[in-house]
């Protein structure tokens, strides 16, 4: 207080206050830091352990399609699977999602088939027309710029008393956009029905998270608009459940939104364009490596004795079987026509670009297409 | 039967629409209690309550990107810009989302929501009130961009627009928010979307132009007819998609055409409209195309506002100079 006025014998009250609180159950090395959540069966546990490693094997799979020429630039979330599987098993299927690019996890815990993710990364906007799921966003680019639609989604169903709640992710980089801080707010304003989570990877492709805001918590952006924001292990696949469960409910039962930063890394690339070994030190790479959330999860299904290596080698094996299949689906889909294009531009086509659309399919052989 | 400005013929197709249909809602900044900086929004937050006519936070992007998720989870929205020069921040939403939002899911999530603004040129408003910038919106696949010039046009407009299944850009030529008064039966029916509407017929000249610039472009064919030339007037009302049939069916009966337009000449909608009759047209006109338009220059602040605007004796040096090919 001090510094802020030129006399310090000045008489102040503390008008507000905050603290930011971070959760974790499970520490790098495989160990409880505190008793486990009620939700935390071992069922459940080895579940959330399958889906991570699916993802991990998927992510791989689906760079290596890349380096291939069989894919397109991909954004891998290598390293960041506790985060997406922990939201997506929070999901109910009533509820609604707001994906970004780095979230595979959830997509798939949703009903969007790898082969929709394999398509959409692979040039093909038929990727966006989940077959499965009706209500999610598609992949959104412009960073942040989604947050908006999720907002208005929850709008929706607070509009018409459902029960249900908006979940939504977003970058440790899209928080310096505007569109972040307009869309927390009007969440504020309206107590809609949604939880914004922030996947702190510490990278937005090379630009570090202290490079992005000087604030100590990401979380604490929440505050400013009127609501909580908690900071959790985001590579303890456990805290981010609970977390993301939790306020989920307090959401569909009318409490508001809240604001989750889950702390990551981004154990690789941006995309698949991208080296990040241009401004990563290798240092704090390898150290990241060390927290990276599978392992720990497994050491401590290892420990109490629910899993061995037979079971982990099945695993793999199914889930490469899996992806295999998905893969097939991918490569044998159809080309699109060249109709589509303009089949799905308006409702029904208007007049004026009916002779455009003629000429599009028309038009002599291209070649390479 | 009571007469309304266009002001009130937009207020009474809101309120038709929110009476007949439930998931139709209003977003914007003071259109609630105070409603709307033109009154365009006066009473509905009365009539239909605070769930159906929001006032939001001041952030544009925001509302443009709210309407879009309001809209992908069954509402209708019709968001408010306060002023067309406000517009810019949600200008990403609209072109990056809701223009596409249908083609890149393949129709699996859509954006019916009409974004309403007052715009152009006229009434001694502040800086950067005054842009008429339709070309920016014309020119993006996915949209429409419809502009009524009367009381009766706004609301058979708006209604096919709120009805539409997809995203309009309405854009409300405020000079004459309040100028005529005109009988605005409350059908609910809606006009055509997409078509261009004959003002006036005839056969020497065709004048083409959208919104309040029709004011001028009539007088002026009001005047011209005096001196025996007979103008065909066609009022474009939807920009983009532009029906070009009405207008080469024009300028093939006259063979002459001069485009009217607020907005600065280069790359404006009038340029797309000459390019077309160029190029579907060029054998049955007579007389070179001219376009009467805002200069290439910033949009003045009020006091020089009238220079810069299309007058009356504009349109005429044009059509007169069209007149002398023979």
């Amino acid at each position: 207080m001090e510094t802020l006025t030129h006399q310090s014998s000045l008489t102040t009250e503390t008008v507000a206050s905050f603290h930011i609180h971070h959760l974790r159950f499970l520490d790098a090395e495989g160990q409880l830091t505190q008793p486990l959540p009620p939700f935390a069966d071992p069922h459940t546990l080895l579940k959330l352990y399958e889906w991570m490693v699916l993802v991990r094997t998927f992510d791989t799979k689906a760079v290596n399609l890349q380096r291939t020429g069989q894919l397109g630039t991909f954004p891998s979330s290598l390293g960041q699977e506790a985060l997406t599987v922990g939201m997506g098993y929070a999901l109910l299927p009533t509820d609604v999602y707001g994906t970004c690019y780095r979230d595979q996890g959830v997509l798939i815990q949703r009903n969007v088939k790898m082969s929709e993710i394999l398509a959409y990364w692979g040039g093909d906007e038929r990727g966006n027309c989940y077959a499965h799921n009706k209500t999610d966003l598609p992949t959104s680019i412009p960073v942040a710029s989604h947050l908006h639609h999720a907002t208005g989604m929850a709008y929706a169903l607070q509009y018409r008393n459902e029960h249900r709640a908006v979940l939504t992710l977003v970058g440790d980089g899209g928080t310096s956009q505007g569109d972040f801080y307009e869309a927390i707010n009007l969440a504020g304003v309206w107590k809609l029905p949604i939880v914004f989570v922030i996947n702190n990877n510490q990278w937005a492709i090379s630009v570090s998270r202290h490079r992005q805001t000087r604030a100590h918590t990401l979380a604490q952006k929440a505050i400013a608009a009127g609501f909580e924001g908690i900071q959790v292990d985001g590579n303890d696949v456990i805290a981010v459940h609970e977390t993301v469960a939790c306020a989920l409910d307090r959401a569909r039962n009318g409490q508001g939104p809240t604001l989750i930063e889950a702390l990551t890394f981004r154990l690789c690339d941006h995309t698949t364009a991208d080296d990040a070994n241009r401004y990563i030190p290798k240092e704090e790479m390898d150290a990241a490596w060390e927290n990276e959330p599978i392992k720990r999860l497994r050491t401590y299904l290892h420990e109490q004795g629910y899993w061995d290596k037979e079971k982990e080698h099945a695993l793999i094996k199914q889930c490469r079987e899996q992806i295999d299949v998905a893969v097939q689906e991918y490569s044998n889909t159809p080309k699109q026509t060249l109709s589509e294009l303009f089949d799905y531009l308006y409702a029904e086509l208007p007049e004026p670009l009916h002779d455009q659309k003629e000429a599009m399919i028309t038009q002599p052989p291209v070649e390479g297409a | 039967m009571t007469e309304l400005t266009m002001v009130q013929a937009i207020n009474q197709a809101l309120a038709y629409e929110m009476t007949a249909d439930n998931s139709v809602v209003l977003l914007g900044e003071d259109i609630g209690r105070n409603g709307g900086v033109f009154r365009v929004t006066d009473g509905l937050l009365d009539r239909f309550g605070p769930t159906r006519v929001l006032d939001t936070p001041l952030a544009e992007s925001m509302i443009a990107g709210t309407a879009i998720g309001m809209a992908i989870q069954g509402l209708k929205p019709i968001a408010e810009f306060q002023f067309m020069g406000f517009i810019y921040p949600g200008f990403s939403q609209i072109i990056s989302h809701a223009s596409r939002m249908r083609n890149r899911t393949r129709g699996r999530l859509t954006c019916p929501i009409v974004y309403r603004a007052p715009y152009g040129g006229g009434i001694h408003a502040p800086e950067m009130h005054c842009e008429s910038t339709e070309a920016l919106f014309a020119h993006i696949p996915g949209l429409r961009v419809v502009i009524p010039s009367s009381p009766a046009k706004a609301y058979g407009l708006l209604l096919a627009a709120i009805r539409c299944p997809d995203p309009v850009v309405f854009l409300e030529p405020k000079r004459i928010y309040r100028m005529h008064k005109q009988a605005v039966p409350d059908t609910g029916e809606a006009l055509a979307l997409d078509r261009c509407y004959s003002l006036r017929e005839g056969s020497d000249v065709t004048l083409i132009s959208w919104g309040a610039m029709l004011h001028e472009t009539q007088l002026a064919a009001n005047e011209l007819s005096k001196h025996g030339i007979e103008a065909d007037v066609i009022d474009v009302a939807t920009v983009k998609p532009l029906d070009i049939v009405t207008i080469l069916n024009s300028v093939e009966k006259t063979g002459r055409c001069v485009i009217v337009h607020e907005a600065a000449r280069h790359c404006g909608v009038g340029a797309e409209i000459a390019a077309q009759i160029a190029e579907y047209g060029l054998l049955s006109l007579l007389a070179p195309i001219q376009r009467v338009t805002g200069f290439d220059t910033i949009m003045p602040y009020f006091k020089l506002e009238k220079n810069y605007l299309p007058s009356v004796k504009r349109i005429i040096q044009s059509v007169n100079h069209v007149m002398e090919y023979a």
